[in-house]
């Protein structure tokens, strides 16, 4: 449940616990939840304050620095990468997309999980329909997830698109 | 395919207006597809992505597969990536290493420079069947030239070198290369892919446009306006910031402080319109301390100076390459058909220049060329709108008249806008159309004198 991610329902003796995979996936459906319904302030609140969000235009890239990306951001561009998607200017959103997101077949990728941070890899397939076209994506994500003051926080999140090589039309919806 | 007579095409194209099947017509596009793909020269690539013999690189002309190759010579050859046997593409990797071609079909194999090594059951061909004749081969484009390690090719035996067709354009990618201290360049940090359903041309037309960012950007302008500088980037994201915010930068500026010049064969460039000392080299900030002190170790002050001091935005090669030579981007419009374009991007790295320079180049690719820029993404939607708009035939003309009359010879032999917003850039896009769609018709493309705005307005 949503309100079990916030702060105040984590009990004392929990906080000391490793994140377990379902609490993890919980928190992946929860997130998912917020950017099908546009709720983009929500999905900028998960992420921690130096944060980063990367989309790799290559299969196995190693660095967002000595390569392209369809999307990296730090946290700075993250928040006017937000804000943008609430601009009544914003015409690549104009009409809307509509998506709809899968998660599933979600690990822990670290060896000893901490109680205080761990590594997510999921697998994701989201659907998005715009004006009269319909374009599918999937991929493998990958979730820093560390324990905060307001619950699960996002220290970075890297999405592996299986198609990132090829030619897209514009990416405006965060995946 | 039947040719469009000269007279109907010409009649496309008025003073200060197109028609607007020049960008929805079937069979316009196949015949731009043979009058200007199938003769001007067209980037394929750069020598840095074929550096050693036995390189090659999979590139195209208009929908043509080609291969871009470095033979055992270290010589340059561009071939047609057709089997000769069953016609079957015979390099499907984009590119790599090799020491000979084979296509996987039956096994036919070819040389780098693309004539018959071998194929397999030879003796079981008719006695005028010669392995030799230089027809049976990976077909060699008649014409592969290179200038300063740009390399283009052309689908015609004959015409202007490219040298000729380039014209003052060189010295666009000559601030390219100068840049770099050791005076080279490197294609690196992978390629970005974007599409958009419309037609081919809006693209180039619309990179020198000062008039658009206002509008089309006013979503990204805002918010990274609205941005505080206090929250943590890594320095990509600040890069971005900033170049947003440029974008928002006032009509007046627009038309006054930029500059746009056009040249013969359709080529244009704008200039530049950063004047932020954090993006441009120019403004002697100290994140750039090291890369100056790098070049007047290689070229001296002076030449330092005068390279850093010239300040293009987008240079425009006609037909379909773009490139920003302060900023060390490139761009390649593929025509796909008359409503589908696809655009590669690439970075590239100055040689001899500290590695943040490149990481800088990276950050501005992302944000002026990536598929999921908070710039691009509304250019590619109002290339899209375009194409949705002309299927209405409400209006036959489209408007390219902006800065008309104003409209002034150039000191090397070109025309340039009195204001940056002019059109003239589209308009002598058009001019090279027209010449190329209408070279082996009777009539000259241009008859009588330019007319007047005023009397454009009776005709």
């Amino acid at each position: 449940m949503v309100s079990d991610l916030s702060s105040a329902s984590v009990r004392p003796e929990a906080r000391l616990q490793p994140l377990g995979v379902a609490e993890c996936e919980q928190f992946l459906i929860h997130e998912a939840r917020l950017l099908d319904e546009g709720r983009f302030d929500e999905w900028l609140a998960l992420f921690t304050a130096d944060a980063w969000y990367w989309v790799p235009s290559q299969p196995n890239q190693s660095s967002p620095h000595d390569t392209v990306s369809l999307i990296y951001d730090d946290r700075r561009l993250l928040e006017t990468r937000v804000r943008r998607l609430a601009s009544p200017r914003i015409y690549s959103q104009e009409p809307p997309s509509r998506t709809s997101r899968m998660i599933g077949n979600v690990t822990i990728e670290d060896a000893a999980p901490d109680e205080a941070a761990c590594t997510v890899r999921s697998k994701s397939q989201i659907v998005e329909f715009r004006r009269d076209s319909q374009r599918i994506f999937a991929g493998t994500c990958f979730h820093r997830l560390r324990r905060g003051e307001t619950g699960i926080q996002i220290a970075w999140k890297r999405v592996d698109l299986v198609n990132c090589a090829g030619a897209h039309e514009g990416l405006v919806v965060p995946f | 395919m039947i040719p469009i007579s000269g007279e109907r095409v010409r009649a496309l194209v008025q003073p200060g207006r197109v028609h607007r099947s020049i960008y929805c017509d079937e069979d316009i596009f196949q015949m731009e597809l043979d009058r200007i793909f199938g003769s001007a020269w067209i980037y394929v690539g750069h020598e840095s992505q074929i550096k050693a013999p036995g390189d090659f690189l999979a590139t195209r002309i208009g929908r043509k597969p080609l291969l871009l190759v470095r033979d055992p010579d270290g010589k340059i050859q561009l071939l047609h990536n057709q089997c000769a046997h069953r016609g079957s593409m015979v390099v499907a990797s984009d590119g790599g290493h090799t020491s000979e071609f084979r296509c996987c079909y039956h096994g036919w194999t070819y040389h780098l420079d693309g004539r018959l090594k071998t194929a397999p059951l030879l003796h079981g061909y008719p006695s005028h069947f010669d392995p030799k004749n230089p027809d049976i081969a990976m077909r060699r484009v008649p014409r592969v030239a290179s200038y300063r390690g740009f390399v283009f090719g052309s689908l015609a035996e004959d015409g202007p070198s490219l040298e000729d067709f380039l014209g003052y354009m060189t010295t666009s990618f000559d601030d390219m290369v100068d840049r770099a201290p050791d005076g080279e360049l490197e294609v690196a940090g992978g390629t970005f892919k974007h599409s958009y359903k419309a037609n081919w041309k809006l693209y180039l037309e619309n990179l020198c446009d000062a008039a658009h960012p206002l509008f089309v950007h006013q979503s990204s302008i805002d918010a990274a306006r609205q941005q505080s500088d206090e929250v943590y980037s890594d320095g990509s994201g600040e890069i971005a910031i900033r170049q947003m915010r440029q974008n928002g930068a006032p009509y007046s500026f627009w038309e006054a402080n930029v500059g746009i010049w056009t040249y013969p064969n359709g080529h244009s460039f704008l200039g530049d319109y950063h004047d932020d000392a954090k993006l441009v080299a120019a403004l002697n900030d100290p994140v750039f301390r090291d890369y100056v002190a790098a070049m007047e170790v290689k070229k001296g002050k002076e030449e330092t100076k005068r390279t850093l001091d010239t300040r293009r935005w987008n240079s425009n090669v006609y037909p379909n390459l773009s490139f920003m030579s302060q900023f060390q981007q490139l761009r390649v419009v593929h025509p796909i058909s008359v409503n589908e374009t696809v655009v590669h991007t690439y970075v590239f790295r100055l040689r001899g220049a500290p590695a943040r320079m490149f990481q800088n180049a990276i950050s501005f690719a992302n944000i002026v060329n990536g598929t999921g820029s908070l710039v691009l993404t509304d250019d590619l939607e109002i290339y899209t709108r375009i194409g949705l708009g002309l299927a209405s035939a409400g209006s036959e003309w489209l408007e390219i008249g902006r800065g008309y009359d104003g409209d002034q010879p150039d000191a090397h032999g070109g025309r340039r806008g009195r204001n940056s917003t002019s059109e003239v850039y589209i308009r002598n896009m058009f001019d090279a159309w027209l010449a190329l769609m209408t070279k082996d018709s009777a009539e000259p493309a241009h008859a009588g004198p330019r007319p007047t705005s005023a009397e454009l307005m009776s005709l």
